[in-house]
């Protein structure tokens, strides 16, 4: 966020991709994409796309790590190197440990951790594309992982990202536009209660903004919501 | 008991799946499917998958080639796709991995690196082979050998403008001199297997990985296990060189 | 043609009322109403409750299952029950027999890697407490071990083993079925009973499953 330019992203109310303010990119979602994992999901969201699996509940290492109260929620959030435009360097960088929090953040209210104590799961998110709002295309599939785990849980999470751009209050930002937005507002929520789980922003928004693109944020999450629920309903619906 | 019961089949030459041993998974491919790398490719042997993804980017060439372009092949045993991966730097099956399909591609001089060259000694393009594992169930090595070439072989370089690389404007496709193929043979009881799951991976007693060129040359080899005897080793690149045929086909 | 499927929740999906209906396992609580935590299967009985069609076991008492032994320490073994929480085997409860063990290497009794079918006596936090004191208590030999999804042990098994008996005659095995989902099968047709409780995993959703089965075995 934040580059300057005097280029116009918003031309007769469409964007550069031709969607209107509000509107979601093309979305697709899959469960059970790692045979290994006690759950998994593969989300993308037009050109990015992130692969999340849940290992756990298990056995939690090292031992002093362990919780006689419940079980420890883990996140990483990791780049491939080959999905954004100047090669990623692997391993670890400050934004990712930042992502990897804020992403457990905002999947531990969701989770009935307590019903699993001195045990450890694990939730491993892969962008292996990137086109702008990873964070949230690696929450929507790490909600997807965990309900496919059989981890229990209140409500699923549904995610999406808010910003601005010409002036124009805009959803789901594409890379271009993450770069350079006026603001880049990631938000993730429990739909059943709508409580706001994940809430970052950056950039400068009147506080009327912010409330607008929360409204908009909420709304496009139902669409999001009933895609989840579709999906992990259609892995029982036919069977071969 | 499982790796028991595994082993009491071999004995009789059958597997788990019911397949024969030397008869490889069902392989799917998938193929520049990634719109930031410059070349991608999912491979799936039965289930284990396994994505590579090729990024180019401007360095300096080493000073003993320089008019040569740069390759650098990595792998990340990524914790998606096992129980067994941590999350860290490469350890030293990961190493290996990324090394033995390094050499494969190296070796055979299947990429042109001299047309890779921009300006002798100062500038050339670096292509950056990342292996991604995503679900691990046995023969890591073929399926990231498979996906690398794959990938390379659909790869394109990308425009240069004022110096700087014009992403997703490409001007050509990457030079390819050759198609490598790697097969690993594994032995156990005496016989010789061909695509191992995870499970039948854990007894297998040795392994003989063998890059092979499309004129049956050997450009590359990597034996890890128990000791092999001479005999064995012919046997193994033989089966080698005949699977390597069945798999060039695909690409 | 798509089988006839029970109807399937998901986690934070409204099922019921607390003023009409109770709620059961797999659901909870709020505002109210009574809310699915899974993924599973509705069961609309005396109580609201949904069996998770995915997830680990989660030990009870009374339970039996089939372990392997990891470790063999100095008051009894350690034993993995395919669960995030280890079993411990004391040595009271495994050997009959008065044992010193200040003089006796208790792996004559246990040793790693061997498999065994016991009970859970108690799950207190982090401690599961198995027991070979139990007539169908024994160590497992030979045979072959595949798991499957615990909470579809019950669809396995059948309503009073009807299920799991018309695998055992028509296939000629010996199956035992731990309720942690670790099934040990032993005899002539292996292949075939295994490839019957991977259909039984993969369908226990769908109703009609012991006519397909059956079917499926009769080939």
């Amino acid at each position: 966020m934040g580059m300057k330019t005097d280029e116009k992203f918003i031309i007769k109310g469409k964007r550069l991709d031709g969607r209107k303010p509000d509107e979601l990119r093309k979305i697709e979602m899959k469960v059970g994409v790692i045979p290994n994992a006690n759950g998994s999901a593969q989300v993308s969201f037009g050109n990015t796309t992130a692969i999340a699996a849940v290992y756990g509940p298990r056995e939690l290492f090292p031992k002093h790590l362990q919780n006689p109260d419940t079980a420890v929620l883990r996140c990483r959030y990791n780049m491939a190197p080959f999905s954004v435009d100047e090669r990623a360097s692997p391993g670890t960088s400050r934004r990712s440990v930042e992502i990897s929090k804020v992403t457990r953040l905002a999947l531990e209210p969701a989770l009935f951790l307590r019903d699993y104590p001195e045990t450890g799961v694990g939730v491993y998110i892969e962008v292996i594309e990137a086109d702008g709002s990873t964070r949230v295309t690696g929450i929507n599939a790490a909600s997807l992982a965990l309900a496919d785990a059989g981890v229990p849980m209140k409500d699923l999470v549904v995610a999406v990202s808010g910003g601005k751009i010409n002036d124009t209050l805009i959803l789901d930002l594409c890379g271009r536009e993450d770069n350079y937005s006026d603001a880049d507002m990631p938000v993730a929520f429990m739909p059943r209660k709508k409580q706001i789980t994940l809430l970052q922003m950056d950039g400068e928004l009147t506080p009327k903004e912010i409330k607008e693109i929360i409204k908009n944020v909420l709304k496009a999450g139902q669409v999001i919501y009933e895609k989840q629920k579709k999906i992990l309903k259609e892995k029982y619906e036919e069977v071969s | 008991m499982r790796s028991e019961y595994i082993l009491r089949l071999l004995e009789k030459n059958e597997r788990l799946d019911g397949r024969k041993l030397d008869e490889f998974r069902k392989i799917e491919i998938k193929t520049n499917f990634i719109k930031k790398a410059e070349g991608s490719a999912r491979i799936k042997i039965g289930k284990t998958d396994v994505i590579v993804g090729i990024k180019t980017e401007i360095s300096k060439p080493f000073p003993d080639m320089p008019n040569m372009g740069v390759l650098k092949t990595g792998a990340e045993f990524s914790p998606i796709a096992s129980p067994d991966f941590e999350s860290g730097p490469p350890g030293e099956d990961a190493t290996e991995l990324a090394r033995v399909v390094d050499r494969g591609i190296r070796e055979s001089e299947s990429i042109d690196l001299e047309k890779l060259c921009l300006k002798e000694g100062e500038k050339a393009w670096e292509v950056f082979v990342d292996i991604h594992m995503i679900n691990h169930d046995g023969n890591l090595i073929d399926a990231s050998a498979l996906a690398a070439i794959a990938a390379l072989l659909k790869t394109q370089i990308p425009k240069i403008k004022d110096e700087k690389i014009i992403r997703e404007d490409y001007e050509k496709k990457l030079p390819m001199l050759h198609k490598p193929i790697t097969v690993t043979v594994g032995k156990v009881l005496g016989k010789l297997l061909i695509d191992p799951t995870k499970e039948e991976e854990e007894v297998l007693e040795s392994k003989l990985t063998v890059a092979v060129m499309e004129n049956n040359n050997i450009c590359a080899m990597q034996k890890s296990g128990d000791s092999l005897s001479i005999e064995d080793i012919e046997k193994m690149i033989d089966l080698a060189i005949t699977k390597t045929k069945e798999l060039r086909k695909l690409l | 043609m798509m089988d006839k499927v029970r109807d399937i929740v998901i986690p934070g999906e409204d099922i019921g009322d607390t003023k009409t209906d109770r709620s059961g396992y797999g659901t909870f609580e709020e505002d109210g109403k009574i809310i699915s935590k899974f993924v599973g299967i509705l069961n609309k009985g005396n109580f609201l409750s949904v069996v998770p069609l995915s997830g680990v076991y989660i030990p009870r008492a009374d339970d039996k299952v089939i372990g392997f032994v990891t470790d063999v320490e100095k008051f009894g073994w350690i034993v993995d029950i395919n669960s995030p929480w280890q079993g411990f085997l004391s040595v009271a409860e495994g050997v009959d027999e008065f044992v010193d063990i200040k003089k006796t290497n208790i792996s004559r009794f246990f040793d790693v890697g061997d498999m065994i079918y016991a009970k859970i006596v108690d799950t207190k936090r982090g401690d599961v407490q198995i027991t070979m004191r139990d007539p169908i208590a024994r160590k497992l030999k030979g045979g072959v071990t595949i798991k499957i999804t615990p909470s579809k042990v019950p669809r396995l098994i059948g309503k009073e083993g009807s299920m799991i008996n018309i695998i055992k005659e028509k296939t000629g095995t010996i199956i035992r079925v731990g309720q942690n989902g670790v099934v040990w099968i032993s005899g002539e047709n292996v292949d075939k009973a295994i490839k019957a409780i991977k259909t039984i995993e993969e369908k226990s959703h769908i109703i009609g499953l012991t006519d397909e089965i059956t079917k499926l075995l009769s080939d």
